[in-house]
């Protein structure tokens, strides 16, 4: 489904990213965790297409297709999703009308005909319950006012309704407690399908007792230094970075 | 040694002086006089008048006007869809009756400014010109000598108007020049809510130079809105002067949505305790529009509180402007006074001149102003395109959602669905 090879990538002339081999393939979770500053986020912004960064070596291959010439809004419509660590308040905008815009513009590009009135408010009505999301704050501008866990399960219930191939969710269990983290991992596995595929940004081992990853992966100055099962996340969480730092470095 | 070539402003008040005042009362005619006496004194003001730095009235003091010509009008593509209101239609500054609505509303008395003039009542006459006489302003003065006529409305005591008055002020004919005039009185406990919409058919480069005088007596509640949509090449020169007495509410809300040249003037003087005023603006600007909007608050007794948000757009070559004064006069203890002007500029060759101006003589009091230009926000952008919004979409949808805020508080369903689909309509 996903295919990186060899990506490199800078911010202002600084290269963060310094070639990222990942391959992905439907129905796996995949989690990439890392110190700080280790380029997670920047993965993440680069595979939506932030114009902020440039992309200098690699490739990026989603279901076939070359991605890095696509706009952000052609990936999202190819179906991936990316749900932000920082969700962005948008003044004036309806959750509401925001969907549907995004809907019916994703639905053009497919060649389909947009959604009607009735599927649009009874798709609405199902995906808020499933990230327990008060269906008052899908009728209020996005995320103004929201909670972080608001924000965060609105995150969610924007996956929910936009039904990506891949989910990207970019430390979206920060500043969550736990029955906020619960209600999030848990939409994310009830979206999850042998169809699709989703990669877990995470800098704790908690989430992953949530969404249990089939691959964690060890991002550390721009490069992955280390891939395994689940239990290298509970290894990281007992032995912290430095292992892995050293590790590195002995390397 | 004497000049007969007359000046630009008498060139300019010569088209005024076939108007005919003569069946108006004395006292009617006197105050025509006295602004007219006023006008030797004053002219056309230059940037060097700070009132007018930012707003070059070349446009108007080097055209030739003439008086509007009576055309046959169908009010039908300027009606507000849904909005069940009283329609009153003013063509070219006067009341035409053939196209206004006949039914009166219980509490309510409407009529024409000069029937008003006429019947001379009381609570008319002694509030009409008062605030508005001896000002040392050159439009509101012209206003005062040459205003043709206008609609007069005022709610009786303990009344709610059963629905809204919507006012339709018409222009026509190329290069027509017209002055009109409203008083709006809202008796104690009363409540009322009046749509006027400023509009110009077939006529390029009109003028008009509009006042209302509004007066919000005691615990009244009165919600006045302004909408100019009249076509690209159109001049206004519009004041509205409020007077607000104790407990009462006023809210206005001013759509601007194009103008060669438009300028507001507001002023508010609160002269009792607990009142509360609301000013909300929007406007609009594209091509070479200019588009200014003067605010003045004046607190003069304590325990008020006023709220102000204009917002702008603009593009192309326009220009705005926004100066809004809030005076806290030192009896005003208590007051409270928030003020912001928003703007966003879609290209390089729009501009804002914003200045907001606090003078704060009470030291008990909570005022803040705030002022902001800019463009959209480029993560806002990216976050909408994340979800699969083409980014020109993406644009419009942040543009309609900044501007449609500002008018966020028009209570008047009908009208607030027009104004919204206007805005989206505009950014499409």
């Amino acid at each position: 489904m996903l295919k990186i090879k060899d990506l490199h990538a800078t911010i202002n002339g600084k290269e963060i990213l310094k070639g990222i081999h990942l391959e992905i393939k439907p129905g796996e979770v995949h989690a990439i965790m890392g110190p700080n500053g280790s380029g997670k986020s920047t993965l993440s912004s680069v595979l939506a297409g932030r114009e902020e960064y440039e992309v200098t070596k690699g490739t990026v291959e989603f279901n076939g297709k070359n991605i890095l010439d696509l706009s952000p809004e052609d990936r999202a419509r190819e179906g991936i999703f990316l749900a932000f660590q920082y969700p962005i308040e948008i003044p004036g905008v309806s959750n509401i009308n925001f969907l549907k815009t995004a809907i019916n513009e994703t639905r053009a590009y497919q060649g389909k005909e947009p959604i009607s009135a009735k599927e649009f408010l009874a798709m609405v009505k199902e995906k808020s319950a499933l990230v327990e999301l008060d269906s008052k704050l899908a009728n209020r501008s996005v995320n103004e006012g929201f909670s972080g866990g608001e924000k965060k399960r609105n995150e969610i219930f924007q996956m929910a309704m936009l039904n990506p191939k891949l989910a990207i969710l970019d430390e979206t269990d920060s500043g969550l407690d736990i029955d906020a983290l619960r209600i999030v991992a848990s939409g994310v596995n009830k979206l999850k399908t042998p169809k699709n595929a989703t990669v877990v940004i995470t800098h704790y081992q908690r989430l992953l007792d949530y969404i249990v990853p089939d691959f964690v992966h060890v991002l550390y100055n721009g490069k992955i230094v280390k891939t395994g099962t689940k239990e290298l996340a509970l290894e990281l969480e007992e032995k912290g970075y430095d292992w892995i730092k050293n590790d590195t470095i002995n390397a | 040694m004497t000049t007969t070539e007359l000046s630009k402003k008498d060139k300019f008040l010569s088209v005024f002086s076939s108007q005919d005042y003569s069946d108006e009362e004395n006292y009617y005619i006197s105050l025509r006089t006295q602004a007219k006496e006023e006008l030797k004194n004053l002219d056309f003001p230059t940037s060097k008048n700070e009132y007018w730095k930012y707003t070059r009235l070349g446009k108007i003091s080097n055209s030739d006007f003439c008086l509007g010509k009576q055309e046959s009008i169908d009010i039908n593509s300027f009606l507000i869809p849904d909005l069940d209101a009283t329609v009153l239609v003013v063509v070219n500054g006067y009341l035409d009756e053939s196209l206004s609505s006949k039914i009166q509303q219980n509490g309510v008395t409407v009529c024409s400014l000069s029937h008003a003039k006429k019947t001379n009542q009381d609570s008319f006459s002694k509030r009409f010109n008062k605030n508005t006489a001896s000002k040392n302003e050159l439009f509101l003065t012209i206003n005062n000598a040459f205003h043709s006529d206008g609609i007069f409305i005022e709610i009786d005591r303990n009344h709610i108007a059963e629905k809204p008055f919507h006012i339709l002020n018409i222009t026509t004919s190329n290069q027509s020049a017209t002055i009109s005039r409203n008083v709006f009185i809202s008796q104690p406990n009363s409540k009322l809510k009046i749509v006027e919409s400023f509009v110009n058919l077939n006529g390029e480069a009109n003028f008009q130079n509009h006042v209302s005088e509004i007066f919000v007596e005691e615990n009244a509640h009165l919600e006045y809105n302004k909408i100019q949509e009249k076509s690209n090449n159109n001049f206004s020169v519009t004041t509205e002067q409020v007077q607000q007495k104790a407990n009462s509410n006023f809210t206005i809300n001013t759509a601007t949505f194009s103008g060669a040249l438009v300028r507001n003037n507001l002023n508010v003087e609160i002269e009792a305790e607990n009142c509360e005023t609301h000013l909300y603006g929007l406007y609009l600007a594209k091509n070479k529009d200019h588009i200014d909007n003067h605010t003045v608050i004046d607190h003069k007794e304590p325990h008020c509180n006023s709220f102000e948000v204009y917002k702008g757009v603009l593009e192309d070559e326009s220009t705005g402007v926004f100066n809004g004064k809030v005076f806290v006069r030192p009896n005003a203890q208590k007051t409270n006074a928030f003020q912001q002007n928003n703007n966003i500029l879609l290209n390089d060759t729009a501009t804002i001149y914003s200045k907001p101006e606090l003078e704060i003589y009470a030291d008990d009091v909570k005022c803040s102003h705030g002022s902001t230009t800019g463009q959209i926000d480029d993560v806002a952008i990216f976050y909408l395109q994340s979800r699969g919004i083409g980014k020109q979409s993406a644009l419009k949808l942040m543009i309609s959602a900044f501007a449609k805020d500002a008018l966020d508080k028009i209570s008047i369903e009908p009208l607030h669905d027009f104004i919204n689909l206007k805005i989206e309509q505009r950014f499409e």
